[in-house]
């Protein structure tokens, strides 16, 4: 009970722009704002030819109900502010970094070699250090998965550097 | 009913789908609805029976493996064995790991039994309602579904909301299809056709799990040793049998309703059970009934949640998303054409899911401890395997890169939205009622020539409206009765 007392008190005491809810407010606010300008931009369908509702209306629709549900969840997180999150640690953001890496490498190298490397710096990264482990799940399993894939579903990967060398 | 099951490449598919939604069910983090939508890609190579067979399998044993986990290590491996933890975990800690799993596994079968008997009866009965049904009166059900997640759904009723109408919002990504019209496509050719349920599947439940897992690796867990799976005592089933038949009922009951089935279900079986007991003081403390209560029910869900999804076409859960998914994509068209052309589809699945808790019983109680070892790979080992899987998984359907990309965006979007209190369950569910939403809307104000009002002149739309109303105030007054 005092811990959580503690942890709304904790975060009560922050500005108002560094406290969770106002960053999850603004947040949705400022995408759904960006996407509401963006269904002005909609083609219409001519009066003649139009039956029901405008292809944009249902959208704008749905980002007025988002935006304001936001408000209210906003503004009731005056009466009862959100509890204070824990720091994200330092293997969070390196998965992170790996997702960035695999898009990187996936889009101008090769595609298993992506998933190689992400699962090779992810295992590394949350404490494997045993290179027969790396080994097997940077490229053993990703192997074996790939080949399955191919073989069974008769999937076509997309080309790269390694990809190719197994399909000339 | 059992006829078309009597092939063996079924009773093999079968028997793979149980293990393999055992497995799922006893990994914290996977469960049946990461696992079927993992699979989907697999189903293409199967004919469309042998494919709902293996969903619906994977269901039944998932949600029941997610008990193993909880009773052992005291993390539920499905949401919906949270409740199992409560007491499951204190009576193994007592050294009578064994009876606790027993009992998980005769209150699971059972409740799972029980929800199948409901399916076969109940399903053909909704379904011929459902010949009633226009454009206003789907429009209605599909907005009722929608405000039952903010109702009974886990989580903020308004969070579960915005969750809900983002999923919708996704649904309309594309080429809009009745006018051909391009939405938030931004000149992108691959967005036209819109974005595809898997991806956002496998990002919002496979990958952000992945992050969270980062969170987590500090965790321990302490083990308690299991000898062998107990069948319960006599007093054992004297104590429980009405608490079991109660949380049966109640499971089937929550699960037909369109939210979040099974754990929502598991912590009403537990909570009523409490209530019902002569020993509530025993329940958090190893009471072998607040076990029955919470297994009966989120297993009696199974069933429940497979009435609208194949009467009506709208998900009772998560995990009949997907199953509706695998539906759709083998062409099959949920709804009661469905019941009329090709009763022996529907009752190759009732007989699916029957001998599915049957099997689960049998490798539950002979397999308990070998499952539980699965827990013993390390998250990084698994993780790394499960990302290997889910993008090869996401990019086999449409062959995409956009679709990997699209399933890493819903992945770390995910991990946020649970971060600050966001179901991420509604949005599955929304993204695939979007369509039926938007257009039975649509339809309906080409019927009513744009007029809104005509709706209420529609009994049964005016009816799920008052409903969709009543599910909107419910948890108002909820919480309202809890400060009270």
């Amino acid at each position: 009970m005092n811990n959580v007392q503690n942890k709304k008190r904790a975060n009560k005491s922050l500005p108002f722009f560094f406290k969770d809810e106002f960053k999850v407010f603004f947040v949705i606010i400022f995408f759904s704002t960006i996407l509401l300008i963006s269904t002005f931009t909609f083609d219409k369908v001519p009066p003649i030819l139009n039956r029901g509702i405008q292809p944009a209306t249902f959208p704008k629709g749905l980002l007025v109900l988002i935006m304001f549900l936001t408000t209210i969840i906003y503004y009731l997180s005056f009466k009862n502010p959100w509890k204070k999150e824990k720091k994200l640690p330092k293997p969070f953001f390196l998965t992170i970094l790996s997702f960035i890496l695999f898009v990187i490498i996936s889009k101008t190298l090769d595609f298993f070699l992506a998933i190689s490397v992400l699962s090779i710096f992810v295992s590394y990264n949350w404490g494997e250090k045993r290179v027969f482990y790396l080994l097997l799940v940077g490229i053993i399993f990703p192997l074996v998965v790939f080949i399955f894939f191919e073989m069974i579903l008769g999937l076509r990967f997309p080309p790269g550097i390694i990809t190719n060398l197994y399909y000339y | 009913m059992m006829a078309p099951l009597f092939s063996s490449k079924l009773l093999i598919v079968l028997l793979f789908g149980t293990l393999f939604g055992l497995i799922l069910g006893v990994l914290p983090g996977l469960g049946p609805t990461t696992g079927g939508a993992l699979i989907l890609p697999f189903t293409m190579t199967l004919d469309p029976l042998s494919a709902i067979v293996l969903l619906t399998s994977i269901y039944c044993a998932g949600t029941y493996g997610g008990a193993i986990t909880a009773v052992l290590i005291n993390t539920p491996g499905t949401p919906a064995a949270a409740a199992t933890c409560l007491d499951g975990y204190p009576l193994a800690q007592k050294g009578e790991a064994g009876r606790a799993l027993g009992m998980a596994t005769v209150s699971s079968t059972v409740g799972g039994i029980f929800s199948v008997i409901v399916l076969v009866f109940f399903a053909p009965v909704l379904a011929k309602l459902a010949y009633e049904f226009g454009q206003p009166e789907y429009f209605a059900l599909a907005i009722f579904g929608l405000t039952m997640l903010a109702s009974i759904g886990e989580g903020s009723p308004i969070k579960n909301l915005i969750a809900g109408a983002f999923g919708i919002l996704i649904s309309t990504i594309g080429k809009d299809f009745m006018t051909s019209i391009d939405r938030f496509t931004y000149g992108i050719n691959e967005l036209s056709v819109g974005i595809g349920f898997i991806p956002v599947v496998v990002g919002l439940f496979a990958i952000s799990e992945m992050l969270t897992q980062s969170t987590l690796l500090d965790q321990v867990f302490k083990r308690v040793a299991l000898k062998a799976v107990k069948l319960p005592s006599l007093n054992d089933y004297k104590k429980t049998w009405k608490t079991i038949l109660r949380s049966s009922g109640i499971g089937s009951f929550i699960g037909v309703l369109p939210a979040e089935g099974g754990t929502v279900a598991s912590l009403i079986g537990y909570s009523e059970a409490k209530r019902f007991s002569k020993e509530p003081e025993e329940f958090g403390k190893g009471s072998i009934e607040g076990i029955a209560g919470a297994e009966a029910a989120n297993n009696a869900a199974t069933g429940g949640a497979m009435v609208p999804t194949l009467a009506l076409g709208i998900p009772g859960s998560a995990t009949t998303a997907v199953i509706l998914t695998g539906l759709i994509i083998h062409g099959v068209r949920p709804g009661p054409d469905l019941f009329r052309e090709q009763p022996d589809f529907l009752y190759g699945i009732f007989g699916a899911m029957l001998i599915a808790n049957v099997l689960f019983f049998i490798f539950g109680f002979f397999g308990a401890k070998l499952f539980a070892r699965i827990t013993l790979v390390p998250n990084k080992i698994l993780w790394p395997m499960i990302f290997a899987v889910s993008v090869c998984g996401t990019y086999s359907l449409s062959q995409s890169i956009i679709d990997v990309w699209i399933m890493l965006f819903f992945g770390v979007l995910g991990f946020f939205m649970r971060r600050f209190g966001f179901s991420v369950v509604p949005v599955i569910i929304g993204l695939i009622l979007g369509e039926l939403v938007e257009g039975t809307l649509r339809q309906s104000l080409v019927i009513f020539d744009g007029n809104w009002l005509m709706f209420l002149t529609r009994p049964i739309a005016l009816t799920f409206f008052i409903l969709s109303l009543i599910a909107l105030a419910f948890p108002l007054l909820r919480t309202k009765k809890q400060k009270d």
